[in-house]
């Protein structure tokens, strides 16, 4: 018989299988710091310092904002902190202060750039400006955080619409499931696009708008997978032994067949991811996207190619598309290989 | 060819004519038929063949006499000098299987001369189907080692596991033929099997196209198949099983081989079709002189069937030699243990003071249909029904077990399921003096009466819980105030009544179902059903997914926990011995009806219906 070590969970079993797989792992290691570092964009590029030491006191610029008149400007507007008299002001007679890596905002423009915009990498703009004279480091950064955020939003919501769906349609079938696909059918056949472009055209684009868009068809492809779960595992044994028990609907659904019926759902996840994260590159290219003025990889990739010369530009947003998607495709490979019940235990 | 000898009329009617001729030799065949070859003397069984299967048959009592002594000791290495090996068909030496450097055939040695019967028997597991696989080199992704000289008279002696695969393959069909347990996924469903057959034909043969369909349809003709002209031109889903299995068999007999692989042909089959495709078989073997090496768990069928029989076990031939020796006087333990794994009858006597009381489930007129959908307009605005089982009437007192036998598509798991409460049926239906209402609340005391154990030990424990968390669900419905460590009590009480603890596997009850085997994956399911007490177990034959050893601990299982807690048992089963173990009234079903009733003993041994005679004369 087995020994105790063997004792695991199939998801357990699952995981150790997927960190076997070299590619797959670190993928998901690099990824799992990108998108931590991501989350801390504010401090990592940021037009605001992070502590200031000014005449014996502490500021925090990044969490309140300070008037001009505090470090001793002309003005009762918020401090640029890039101006180089206010730079001067804090670096005088004791003060200090802890600036960013990188430093500057989204949607900080260099005023100060010695080149045109947009310019090309120097030291001030590590990866240049884009053409409206904003650091184009920074725009990557939170482009990124962005696109992660809102596929990682519209894959949860896509989730647990389907599953949702899918798992009523499985285990109740008959009129019910009829009904359901027949409702698939028709929606899934409206033109998404079309929609898109009108409502951009008479709701005030924004991010939430989109995610709620794009999740009103995102979850049909997903349902049906759980459907067909549902209707395969509703019939197995241990699921009529639990009715014989008495165990309810639900809790057979849920304690019994769902967890039977995820391996779909979780192997589809970094597809589904990418494909959210290229919708909204897509929809921000064509500018039907993200409100202007937002950092976004599709935007970037427009002003890529409006300013072909700009090398930098289109280059560097590529390298980051490319290396997310990449990422998210190596890591639903080994979520794959490890789900699959026909590849043996090495 | 040969007259046919052996043969049961009754399957074969083409051959009627030369049955009758073969009337004699047919009597002194019967003891074989029977399933006490023991008392028959292994030289006179030999005998009682025809004359020419008895001239083929000669080489191999020598062969296997020499090579073979009767402890059934593997033959020394390499010590077969040419000559003896030319007047055997199939030599295989020290054969070695493995598959990711896990060795499943672990260098054994066995041979088949031409005309010869050897049955390769052994539990699920033990290498048997990868062996024969191996022969053809029809296995994937594993290191063969080893030799198989195959040697075919005028013509050079080859080594199956080192000629180029090219060669290998003209081989393949034509030489060397195979047929599968599931013919329904051996066939290919796109094509008629007249087609499947040609293809064969003139692949091999290399015939014209219509001289092909003609020699199709002769092939089909020869397994009895009634109509072959019309059935050539069915497809795989429009035979029946026995006649998938027949089409199988004519396709692996097209061109005549010298050696057919039969990888348990009649396992996926009903009873009563089983022994017919096994005559159809002998009958075949005997007429083209063919060798058999037929690979089965069964132990019915190889007395019937072989010559010899070599056993398997973990990738070793423990023991082999001819049929009638090995079943006498099995010498190695594992031997014994198979030959003694047939059910034994033990039930309990009910007390007589549970005998006078109430029945814990009372059937009155239960009919169980299904809609199906009728073709054409008329079914746009009703459907029509499918009456699975037409009106069945039973009692079962305490303590006592009726078993429902019949084959499949009788109707007795539809009976089984209206009698859980999951289908919905018309008639009475009585456990515990309640009856199933429609409202799933009403129904938590009759679910705690009744409960039931599965065919699949594989499907019917969720692979993604615990075993605690599958014994203790009922404890979760039917008595929700109990602690959390109370229930584990429970659990592991019900554990331990059907033989598994803690001390046998550490850390049992946060293991998962994979980790166990399909007997004790069995003992799972009976105690969680256990856990809540019920009086009555609906059984859905509880032990046809599990091997023979393993089917015997687990019906003794059964009879133990019956006496022990005077359960009540409604067993659904295929097979008569199982009933004839356990079961104290019997109830045999046929197309939805019942046939017979009564009780175990009368039934079996002076069976009235003629179909309930058919399933116990095939045991």
């Amino acid at each position: 018989m087995a020994n105790a070590s063997l004792s695991v969970s199939p998801s357990r079993r699952a995981w150790q299988r997927f960190s076997r797989n070299r590619l797959g792992f670190w993928s998901l290691a690099l990824f799992s710091v990108l998108v931590v570092l991501s989350l801390f964009a504010e401090v990592l590029s940021n037009d605001k310092p992070l502590v200031v030491r000014y005449k014996s006191e502490f500021y925090f610029p990044l969490l309140k904002d300070y008037s001009e008149k505090t470090f001793d400007g002309d003005f009762d507007t918020p401090t640029d902190y890039l101006d180089p008299f206010i730079r001067e002001k804090l670096s005088q007679n004791g003060n200090w202060a802890l600036y960013p890596i990188n430093p500057y905002g989204p949607r900080t423009i260099n005023y100060f750039a010695k080149e045109p915009n947009p310019s090309a990498p120097s030291r001030d703009n590590l990866l240049g400006t884009d053409d409206r004279g904003r650091d184009l480091l920074t725009q990557l950064i939170y482009g990124f955080r962005l696109s992660v955020l809102f596929g990682l939003a519209l894959t949860v919501i896509g989730v647990v619409i389907g599953v949702i769906t899918g798992a009523i349609q499985g285990y109740v079938g008959g009129k019910t499931d009829l009904v359901f696909q027949r409702f698939m059918e028709i929606w899934g056949s409206m033109p998404e696009l079309y929609l898109l472009i009108i409502f951009s055209a008479i709701f005030a684009p924004s991010v939430a708008l989109l995610l709620l868009l794009l999740s009103l068809f995102g979850w049909m492809g997903l349902s049906d997978y759980v459907r067909a779960e549902f209707l395969r595992n509703r019939q197995m044994d241990y699921v009529r032994a639990a009715r014989a028990l008495g165990v309810g609907n639900l809790q057979i659904m849920w304690r019994h067949i769902l967890p039977n019926s995820l391996t779909p759902v979780v192997t589809f996840l970094p597809f589904r991811m990418s494909a959210a994260i290229l919708a909204l590159t897509s929809l921000d290219f064509l500018g039907l996207g993200v409100p202007p003025g937002t950092p976004s990889l599709g935007e970037l990739l427009n002003q890529g190619k409006a300013n072909i010369d700009a090398w930098w530009i289109s280059l560097s947003t590529f390298a980051v598309l490319v290396v997310t998607l990449l990422l998210l495709t190596f890591m639903g490979d080994a979520l794959r290989d490890a789900l699959d019940p026909r590849k043996a235990d090495k | 060819m040969a007259p046919t000898l052996g043969t049961d009329v009754s399957s074969l009617p083409p051959e009627g004519a030369e049955l009758a001729r073969g009337g004699p030799s047919r009597r002194s065949m019967a003891p074989t038929l029977g399933t006490d070859v023991s008392s028959l003397p292994p030289e006179g069984a030999e005998l009682a063949r025809g004359g020419p299967s008895r001239r083929s048959m000669t080489p191999t009592l020598v062969a296997s006499r020499t090579t073979l002594p009767p402890e059934g000791t593997v033959p020394p290495k390499g010590g077969l000098s040419a000559e003896r090996s030319s007047s055997l068909l199939l030599e295989v030496k020290n054969l070695r299987v493995s598959f990711a450097g896990k060795e499943v055939v672990q260098g054994i040695d066995f041979s088949i001369a031409p005309g010869e019967k050897l049955a390769l028997v052994g539990e699920s597991g033990s290498g048997k189907t990868v062996t024969a696989l191996s022969l053809l080199r029809l296995v994937q992704n594993a290191e063969i080692s080893g030799q198989a000289l195959f040697a075919v008279p005028e013509r050079p002696v080859v080594d199956l596991f080192s000629m180029p695969e090219r060669a290998l393959c003209g081989i393949r069909g034509r030489d060397i033929a195979m047929i599968f347990q599931e013919p329904m996924t051996a066939l290919n469903p796109l094509f008629s099997v007249g087609d499947q057959i040609a293809e064969v034909i003139q692949l091999k043969r290399g015939l014209a196209p219509a001289e092909c369909a003609q020699a199709a349809i002769k092939l089909l003709a020869d397994t009895g198949i009634p109509e072959a002209e019309r059935r050539a031109r069915s497809f795989p889903h429009q035979l029946s099983g026995g006649q998938r299995q027949r089409a199988m068999i004519a396709m692996a007999l097209a061109c005549q081989p010298k050696l057919l692989l039969a990888d348990e042909p009649t396992t996926a089959l009903d009873v009563t079709l089983r022994g017919q495709i096994l005559d159809l078989l002998s009958d075949l073997q005997r007429r083209n002189g063919m060798a058999v090496l037929m690979i089965t768990h069964d132990l019915n069928l190889v007395r019937r069937f072989a010559d010899r029989v070599a056993v398997m076990e973990n990738g070793h031939i423990v023991e082999q030699g001819l049929v009638a020796d090995v079943f006498a006087q099995p010498q190695h333990p594992y031997t014994r243990k198979l030959i003694d794994s047939r059910p034994v009858r033990d039930v309990a006597v009910a007390a007589p003071a549970a005998a006078g009381s109430a029945p814990v489930m009372q059937a009155h007129h239960v009919r169980v249909a299904y809609p199906v959908a009728i073709p054409g307009f008329g079914g746009w605005f009703k459907s029509g029904e499918f009456v699975a089982v037409k009106d069945a009437t039973f009692a079962i007192p305490p303590g006592k077990t009726l078993g429902v036998v019949g084959e499949s598509g009788s109707g007795k798991s539809t009976l089984a399921l209206a009698c859980l409460g999951l289908l919905p049926f018309s008639g009475q239906l009585q456990a515990s003096g309640q009856s199933w209402s429609r409202q799933a609340a009403r129904n938590k005391a009759i679910r705690r009466a009744v409960q039931v154990v599965f065919q699949d030990p594989f499907s019917s424990l969720s692979p993604r819980m615990t075993v605690a968390a599958i014994v203790e669900e009922g404890l979760l419905v039917h008595e929700p105030l109990l602690s959390p460590a109370q229930r584990r009590q429970r659990a592991l009480l019900s554990l331990a009544d059907v033989g598994m603890d803690e001390t046998q596997f550490p850390g049992l009850l946060q293991r998962y179902p994979h980790e166990f085997s399909g007997g004790q994956r069995q003992r799972l399911a009976i105690a969680r059903a256990l856990i809540i007490n019920p009086s009555l177990l609906v059984l859905d034959e509880p032990t046809s997914a599990l091997d023979v050893t393993i089917q015997k601990q687990v019906l003794a299982l059964l009879q133990r926990l019956q006496r022990e807690r005077g359960l009540s048992y409604l067993l659904i089963t295929h097979d008569v011995d199982v009933i004839r173990a356990m079961a104290h009234e019997v109830m045999v079903m046929k197309d939805g009806e019942v046939v017979e009733s009564g009780t175990a003993l009368e039934v079996l041994d002076a069976p009235h219906h003629p179909y309930t005679r058919v399933l116990v004369s095939q045991v």
